[in-house]
């Protein structure tokens, strides 16, 4: 039995349960073989700073632990169970308001235990990225009986 | 410090800490889930990253200051389920410019962690 093929084009789509998100407003905007870039578009429900209409980091960890995590998934050929162990963000500068965030997340190693990841999110010049990503997922076995 | 729209948004709520201080509290619900049944660990991210500010800004007693999140380090511990979340930040280091602060966040038993953060902060004040 061969794993559940993943499309994250169809799963980014359509969540048939409210998801986080879903209701932060994350939709899908590219993908290769072990990348996948998702799109956070600009809400006031996002702001972070009131006074200067900033939106806070926490949408665009979010939209980094889905690019990484759907990254994950591609890179072992399947929508297998995994948990992340760790994220790491650096800020490197505030997103402007009013534009469209969008996050690249990789999956640049696979071992056995581990998926090592890594991404950027700028606000449309990918040359000036406004945070940079680094974690990494314990990936779990397929249940007895399953081949990978 | 009052609450910006994106911790409205969680439904992210403050509440009094044992020792005296702030901390907040996150309670469950579809739009704070990742999978069925547990939360997003963009969620849980975001809360320690408030519960974090929330401290960083009370020991500071400083309205006009600005506090920036520069670097944000996340271990997660335990799968978030489905009942309640309480998160607490302790200032490690509070210095003119940097400011080192910790943050935890537990469900039942504040000892078994589902998820514990590091963070560095510009201030500028």
């Amino acid at each position: 039995m061969q794993p559940i093929p993943f499309d994250p084009q169809s799963f980014f789509k359509r969540f048939t349960w409210e998801h986080h998100g879903s209701t932060l407003g994350i939709v899908y905007h590219a993908h290769g073989i072990d990348w996948t870039e998702l799109a956070l578009p600009y809400g006031e429900h996002l702001i972070g700073d009131p006074a200067s209409g900033v939106i806070a980091s926490g949408p665009i960890l979010t939209l980094l632990d889905q690019a990484t995590s759907s990254a994950v998934w591609l890179k072992r050929g399947g929508f297998l169970p995994h948990a992340t162990l760790d994220l790491r963000i650096d800020y490197l500068r505030a997103a402007t308001p009013g534009r469209t965030v969008i996050g690249r997340g990789e999956c640049y190693r696979l071992t056995r235990s581990v998926a090592f990841v890594r991404g950027t999110a700028h606000d449309g010049d990918p040359d000036d990225p406004l945070a940079h990503v680094a974690g990494t997922f314990m990936v779990t076995r397929m249940p007895a009986g399953v081949a990978a | 410090m009052i609450l910006p729209p994106y911790a409205t948004l969680l439904g992210i709520a403050i509440e009094p800490d044992d020792d005296g201080t702030r901390r907040l509290l996150l309670p469950f619900a579809g739009k704070v889930s990742g999978r069925p049944g547990f939360l997003h660990g963009g969620a849980i991210g975001g809360l320690l990253e408030m519960a974090a500010i929330l401290r960083l800004r009370d020991a500071l007693g400083d309205e006009a200051a600005v506090v920036k999140p520069v670097t944000l380090t996340v271990d997660y511990m335990r799968g978030g389920r489905e009942k309640p979340t309480h998160a607490a930040g302790v200032v490690r280091r509070l210095g003119s410019r940097v400011a080192n602060v910790d943050a935890i966040a537990w469900q039942d038993d504040r000892a078994e962690p589902i998820a514990a953060a590091r963070l560095t902060f510009l201030i500028k004040r």
